[in-house]
């Protein structure tokens, strides 16, 4: 009996010990699309966040805890989405969550959190709604309704546009609300939309809805589509012959417009959190950063989640671990409102939405947009 | 903008007649629907694309290896599933259920090699020559596209009118077991037309990714679900009848853009197409008792 008591007072004190003195890994669960067609977001998202972890790690962790990475592939699609987080949140016990890829899965697993009440903090989703899902919700993807306006305003100062012609894609909730903010945007800017126009993935000819266009005599084409299929689009309008300046939502800001529409990739706007032009030193040093680790240039998705695990990493320092997954949960989700953080996308704050129902809900980023247009396979920033 | 929207219907009409033709093939000779046709068509252009990029092949030797490549993978497809199914006298299903486990496999695995990212054609690589004649304009390669399209069609229906071994395959296409009574290689041809079929949606492979310029795992998924369409309004099997049932979506496509509006197109495009299959529903050119290839 009394041996006993000893063997469990001594195991109950080890693990006190071991609890207090001995650093502890932080688990972070990430939900990435790294197979399917969003993957071409997905994986660029987990090498940002990669990296900045390895560069948190290297420097001695958070406040000398580690932070440990557990990564899962959702597809980029809602059902994966739901899975994947319940088996980050409830199997693998995770601090926080970054993810998923798209706004769509978002939509759909992003409720799993917010039951949980753990911190999921999306990167890369830009659709209207996904914080108003809850108070666990952040995320630093700067939404369009910030940035199309701003983009459409320079781009129209600059080229002296009258009227636009618009195409957008309209079986994807990310291009449709893309749209959606266009629309306001052009309304808000008193700029008329000669016509509008749709198209879906995974057609191979966009000239019909083209040639409408071309009809419809713009001074500019507005476009809502990934570039997997804005490049395709901007290449048979050149082979139509329109040479109109296009300007692109957040899905047409990624270098790799230059590739897939080559030769016909000039004359496009975007706004953006990031660019590769950027000359802020933090910038500067990320490039080359991620260069270095991946061989491949980085792009606003991979800037975005960089930034991301820094303000994360800047949150959990403040906050003191008990060991107690819930009550360390919540101290997180306490302390990331008034996290600040200037990274390779520029300064960076939260700002509190209003919910559907009308009661403070999830947290979205404040940012200045960067208007740029192409020009010779180079991004030329316009303000 | 009319004369545009025609030529625009044309080239799309083309695109998809090319996919087709390899896809009825099959159905007509082997009574199979061969849902890995779109995962095949990829790789073509996966072929294709490496061996210009990293071959340095020109785009003729590159469309070669496609068809090598393609041809091969029709060999293995018949070798592997079709055979063995036929052996067992399996259910009219179980092809085609195989054929889907067949499609995610191999999209799956060049996204496992390539990744899932678009790729393209090296602007070099490409003829990007444009006609233009008043307002109106078309590429070299749609204009390629379309004439291809008829000539495949053209060789495809003199060879199974005027050959021996077209007569054998239309033998083989009414009845297996009457074929063989007469001496015909069964097995042999259907491995033939398992490697035809699929070398021609190699072919359309590449063409449609030059056309386009979007090469990725996928890009078989969208392309087969309007293939179907345009074989079912065809009739399922009939050569001349996927080079029309093509050129009638495209007709369908375009012309609901342009009148109608883009975002009613698949609406109506698919609509026609339900219309047409009430008041003859065995396509355009089938016909209810007899099986053609």
């Amino acid at each position: 009996m009394n041996l006993k008591l000893n063997i469990l007072s001594a195991i109950l004190g080890i693990s006190f010990l071991y609890g207090n003195a001995v650093a502890a890994d932080i688990k972070i669960g990430i939900a990435a699309a790294l197979t399917g067609n969003a993957a071409q977001y997905g994986l660029p998202i987990r090498q940002g966040l990669e990296l900045a972890a390895a560069e948190i790690n290297v420097r001695g962790g958070v406040n000398g805890n580690r932070l440990e990475l557990i990564i899962e592939d959702e597809q980029g699609k809602k059902e994966e989405g739901i899975n994947v987080f319940k088996k980050l949140i409830f199997q693998n016990k995770v601090m926080m969550l970054f993810g998923p890829t798209l706004s769509n899965s978002a939509q759909a697993s992003d409720p799993v959190a917010q039951t949980a009440k753990v911190v999921v903090f999306g990167t890369s989703n830009t659709a209207d709604g996904i914080t108003s899902i809850g108070d666990y919700v952040f995320r630093n993807s700067v939404t369009e309704r910030d940035i199309l306006p701003i983009t459409l305003k320079i781009a129209a100062q600059n080229t002296g546009l009258k009227k636009v012609a618009v195409i957008y894609g309209n079986d994807d909730i990310f291009t449709k609300s893309g749209y959606d903010n266009f629309k306001k945007a052009l309304r808000d800017l008193k700029i008329p939309v000669a016509t509008t126009e749709t198209f879906a993935k995974g057609d191979v000819s966009f000239k019909p809805q083209l040639t409408n266009i071309r009809a419809s005599n713009p001074d500019a084409v507005v476009l809502s589509a990934l570039v997997a299929e804005g490049a395709p689009i901007m290449v048979q309008a050149r082979q139509l012959g329109i040479t109109l300046p296009f300007i692109g939502g957040n899905g047409m800001n990624s270098p790799r417009v230059f590739e897939l529409a080559k030769g016909n990739s000039d004359n496009l706007w975007v706004g953006s959190p990031w660019s590769v032009e950027s000359p802020a030193p933090e910038n500067k040093r990320f490039i080359a950063a991620y260069l270095k680790a991946h061989g491949t240039m980085p792009d606003q998705f991979a800037a975005q989640a960089y930034d991301a695990m820094y303000i994360a990493a800047q949150a959990l320092k403040t906050i003191k671990l008990t060991g107690k997954l819930e009550t360390d949960r919540k101290a997180l989700r306490d302390a990331l409102p008034a996290t600040q953080w200037n990274g390779a996308t520029g300064p960076f704050k939260f700002r509190r939405i209003v919910g559907r129902n009308g009661k403070p809900a999830g947290y979205d980023a404040v940012q200045t947009a960067i208007v740029m247009v192409t020009q010779a396979n180079r991004y030329v920033i316009k303000n | 903008m009319l004369a545009q929207q025609f030529i625009n219907a044309i080239s799309l009409g083309g695109v998809y007649a090319l996919f087709a033709l390899g896809f009825t093939l099959i159905f007509g000779v082997l009574g199979i629907v061969n849902l890995a046709h779109g995962a095949v068509f990829m790789l073509g252009a996966y072929s294709a694309l490496h061996a210009v990029i990293l071959l340095r092949l020109p785009l003729m030797a590159a469309i070669l290896a496609a068809i090598v490549t393609t041809g091969a993978a029709g060999w293995l497809l018949d070798k592997l599933i079709f055979a063995p199914l036929r052996a067992r006298d399996a259910p009219h299903l179980a092809p085609m259920i195989a054929t889907i486990g067949l499609a995610i496999c191999l999209s799956s695995s060049v996204e496992g090699f390539f990744g899932a990212q678009n790729l393209r054609f090296p602007v070099e690589a490409l003829p990007t020559e444009t006609l233009s004649l008043g307002g109106i304009r078309i590429t070299w390669l749609e204009l390629q596209i379309v004439l291809l399209a008829f000539v495949l069609m053209g060789i495809l229906m003199w060879c199974l009118k005027q050959t021996r071994i077209g007569r054998a395959l239309r033998g083989l296409a009414e009845s297996p077991k009457a074929a063989a009574l007469l001496g015909i290689d069964v097995e042999g041809l259907f491995r033939f037309t398992s490697v035809l079929a699929s070398l021609l949606g190699g072919v359309a492979g590449v063409l449609i990714a030059l056309y386009t310029n979007a090469v990725f795992p996928l890009m078989g998924q969208p392309m087969l679900h309007k293939g179907i369409a345009v074989v079912i309004l065809g009739g399922m099997g009939d050569i001349r009848g996927a080079l029309l049932g093509g050129f009638f979506l495209g007709f369908a496509e375009v012309f609901s853009v342009a009148y109608i509006g883009s975002t009613m197109r698949d609406a109506v495009a698919f609509g026609l197409l339900f219309a047409i299959l009430l008041l003859r529903p065995d396509g355009l050119f089938g016909k209810a008792t007899q099986r053609r290839a």
